[in-house]
């Protein structure tokens, strides 16, 4: 297991590399520069910009004077923001997008995995059809939509909610945004919950546990929920890209102090160190998180067992 | 007798406790739409920084509620004869940590900011100081500006230059602590380390989320300030800042997106400020280009526009059709010189236009065919869509070319356009701000790449020009030039929009848009 572990971190370094190379190419041959405003600089004051981030030199020589700077843990100045260092911003940023993301995650596991079961042990009842309904409009609409409405209803004409806001990440703040970034995943996983289900409900050792007169309750949740959650499982991965996305609307509409927004401010204002940072922490981040949702299925599978 | 004695009594009480209950609820909450990038007024260039910045220093000259340039640090000045050399008397007030503030700590901030190494963006807009442009390029150490005296700063001009005290009230010019400068370096704006002498100072400041000004007790002016604290939300998304703003969560909008117009007319009529505003909203033409080099084409495209239909029916927010370069109300002018073809009614103009296009070589055979860039915004999208259908009827075949707002700018600097959607909102108010951007010596600010060596005269003489009248009249025929010429084409005059809590006392809407905190007030 532990050289497993190992083996994995080891193969990720490669990975990490070529998606800085990458990433690193591809935000400068974008058109455009941090400093193509629209109050354009004077030739003697544009030259000095450049020259104090290094955007007078080749390319390669950025590039290669990038990366020592990041393999030293240095992440840079920010093109944009002159009063924080990259890694200041990311450090204020990262904790606000990870309370989020790990509150929705939370959420929509156990509230879709809720509602699949249900679906399953109703199965073909109006229970099962409104369940699964829901999850298909939850899936269909997008954030940028569900967002503005969750806010119009509960903010401006309920008002029992903030609209928007950080407060400190008082949970007032959070309903609403892990509220819109859980949805999509609570349908996804509220389907595939069912699915899975309605498959183990029919299985051998579930007729067995029955028949030896075992409780319902024991039947679902200790034997058929355990066999059932291994889709579940191996969609993580998935889930956790999809919040990582999702935060990149959500943080923007709820004007919440998160690493997704830095991304998008980020690549509109060709910040390219800012980027550089949020590309590598969600890189390493879903390598990360990836790793261990393998590791897990081990310990939940038999058939799957890491030397 | 007793009962009226207890009455008095209680009547004292209440009043002796009553101060401390007043301020309750005394912060002020604005969404500003932007983060900023720095609070040194050195390494700022936009709106949104300037609202706050504007609200923790104050320059040598300040702007009243109404947005007049009054006395600021400086009480009161002398200028000379030739108008070229301001002697500023600075004020007896202090900084917050305590500190005086004196004529070196502006001389410092000035020669910071124009110093070569100073990666300044905007420190172009104080060229008018004698020698100014020289330093930055590193070609002198001279300076035109002189501590006479611990509170006396003397400031020499290239030219006598009528609007150098408006400009004053620019974040360009504002102080900055010299002894907070010297002793952290670049982190002195870092809270804690924080010293300004406005009327707030800065004591949080967490990205992305808010920074919060708190009301400087060492003020000069401290007892006439109201307002305990403001929180800077920077809430780039219109709609949502809308939202906040209905729910109460904020008492200020800085902007609102003009498709929701009619809604908040409806719902908010009193708190929805839609008011003129310095600023000009065209198309550029790329002159340097053919057949945008040729003046009838320009002029005819330009004839055929109707303006009125953008303002009235794309926009709906107020915005006033442009025939000027200069907006009208702008100080030291009068009226602007218009483009000859004004309320000549549009049938008139089309034909005109039509006839331009023929002699210039273009018909029903050889359709003009051009590109007209502009950046993501659904306004700007609308606009050139009319543009378009009206430019068709000359039988101009155009296509629409959007680029994020990067690419585009770059694109204009650079001539990669033909005609490009531009707009420019004045740092000072005085003609000569917009006028510039036509000058051959305004480089890549001149997106047209306008060259006219009548206009670059007229506007030198300008320059030199100490009369005000006189100046305003070199400096309205230099417009007529250019509005004949049409190497840029108005569109609209721009308003300000805001939304504003009933709450707030004390908001004069104003043609700059400036609403400094001091003078408002929480009822």
């Amino acid at each position: 297991m532990f050289a497993y572990v190992v083996r994995r971190i080891a193969a990720a370094i490669p990975t990490l590399a070529v998606i800085v190379t990458i990433a690193f190419f591809m935000m400068r041959v974008a058109p455009g520069g941090p400093f193509d405003l629209d109050r354009a600089l004077t030739p003697e004051i544009e030259a000095r910009i450049k020259a104090a981030y290094r955007l007078d030199q080749p390319l390669h020589r950025q590039y290669l004077a990038y990366v020592g700077d990041v393999l030293s843990g240095d992440f840079g100045p920010s093109f944009k923001s002159r009063d924080f260092t990259v890694a200041e911003l990311m450090a204020a940023g990262f904790p606000a997008s990870l309370r989020i993301g790990a509150a929705a995650i939370v959420l929509a596991i156990l509230v879709g995995m809720g509602l699949g079961t249900l679906a399953a042990l109703r199965q073909n009842t109006s229970v099962d059809y409104a369940t699964m309904g829901l999850a298909m409009t939850g899936i269909t609409i997008p954030n940028f939509v569900m967002a503005p409405l969750l806010t119009l209803v509960f903010g401006v004409y309920l008002a029992l909610l903030p609209v928007a806001g950080w407060n400190e990440g008082a949970i007032r703040n959070l309903v609403l945004p892990v509220i819109v970034l859980a949805l999509p995943q609570i349908a996804y996983i509220a389907r595939l919950t069912r699915g899975s289900m309605v498959e183990v409900l029919g299985a051998n050792y579930i007729r067995t546990a029955r028949a030896k007169g075992m409780p319902e309750r024991i039947v679902v949740v200790r034997h058929a929920l355990k066999a059932a959650a291994l889709p579940v499982v191996s969609y993580l991965g998935p889930a956790t890209a999809g919040i990582l996305t999702g935060s990149v609307v959500v943080e923007t509409i709820f004007d919440l102090p998160g690493m997704g927004r830095y991304f998008v401010q980020g690549a509109l204002n060709r910040d390219y160190t800012l980027v550089m940072a949020t590309v590598i922490v969600y890189a390493a981040l879903i390598i990360v998180l990836n790793l261990i949702v393998d590791l897990l299925y081990g310990v939940l599978d038999p058939k799957v067992r890491h030397p | 007798m007793f009962r009226t004695a207890l009455m008095a009594g209680a009547l004292a009480l209440a009043a002796a406790f009553s101060p401390t209950l007043a301020p309750a609820q005394s912060t002020l909450r604005v969404a500003n739409m932007g983060e900023p990038e720095s609070l040194d007024p050195h390494f700022v260039s936009g709106t949104w920084e300037n609202r706050i910045i504007g609200d923790l220093f104050l320059g040598l000259t300040t702007e009243a509620a109404d947005g007049s340039v009054i006395p600021g640090s400086a009480e009161r000045w002398a200028i000379s004869e030739d108008g070229r050399v301001y002697t500023f008397k600075i004020r007896s007030h202090k900084w917050s940590d305590g500190q005086p503030v004196t004529a070196a700590d502006f001389e410092f901030a000035l020669r910071r900011i124009l110093a070569p190494e100073t990666t300044a963006k905007y420190a172009s807009l104080l060229y008018p100081i004698k020698n100014a442009e020289k330093f930055k390029k590193n070609e002198t150490k001279e300076l035109g500006v002189k501590t006479v005296g611990a509170d006396v700063l003397e400031v020499t001009l290239e030219n006598p230059t009528p609007y150098f005290l408006a400009q004053l009230t620019h974040y360009t010019a504002f102080p900055v602590p010299k002894h907070a400068v010297e002793k952290h370096g670049k982190d002195w704006v870092k809270p804690g380390n924080f010293v300004s002498n406005g009327a707030y100072v800065m004591t949080e400041w967490q990205p992305s989320s808010h920074v919060k000004t708190v009301k400087n007790p060492n003020f000069y002016d401290a007892a006439n300030v109201k307002i305990e604290a403001v929180i800077w939300y920077p809430g780039e998304d219109r709609a949502a800042a809308t939202k906040r703003f209905r729910a109460g969560e904020i008492e200020v909008a800085t902007d609102f997106a003009s498709d929701q117009i009619e809604l908040l007319k409806k719902e908010i009529p009193k708190e929805t400020r839609i008011s003129p505003y310095l600023g000009i909203y065209y198309f550029a033409f790329n002159t340097a280009k053919k057949p945008f080099d040729d003046v009838r084409v320009r002029q005819a495209l330009s004839m055929a526009i109707d303006r009125e239909a953008i303002t009235d029916k794309v926009l709906k927010t107020g915005e006033i059709a442009a025939y000027s370069f200069v907006p009208p109300g702008t100080d030291n002018y009068g009226e602007p010189a218009y483009v000859a073809f004004k309320g000549q009614g549009y049938d008139a103009n089309k034909k005109k236009a039509i006839e331009l296009l023929t002699a210039a070589g273009y018909g029903p055979g050889k359709p003009l065919k051009i590109t007209i860039a502009y950046n993501t915004s659904e306004n700007h999208k609308k606009i050139c869509i009319a543009l378009a259908a009206m430019w068709k009827e000359l039988g101009v075949e155009s296509e629409l070319f959007n680029t994020e707002v990067k690419v585009h700018y770059n694109n204009l600097n650079e001539g990669a356009f033909d005609v490009g959607r531009a707009g420019w909102i004045a740092d000072y108010n005085d003609p000569q701000n917009f006028l510039f951007l036509m000058q051959t010596s305004s480089g890549k600010l001149n997106y047209a790449k306008y060259s006219s060596p009548g206009f670059d005269k007229l506007m030198d003489e300008a320059n030199r020009t100490v009369d005000l009248k006189k100046r305003a009249a070199i400096m309205r025929e230099a417009e007529a030039i250019s509005m004949r010429d049409l190497p840029n084409i108005p569109i609209y005059y721009y308003v300000s929009k805001n939304l504003v809590s009933p709450k707030v006392k004390g908001w004069i809407d104003n043609t700059k848009d400036i609403h400094r905190t001091r003078w408002l007030s929480l009822g």
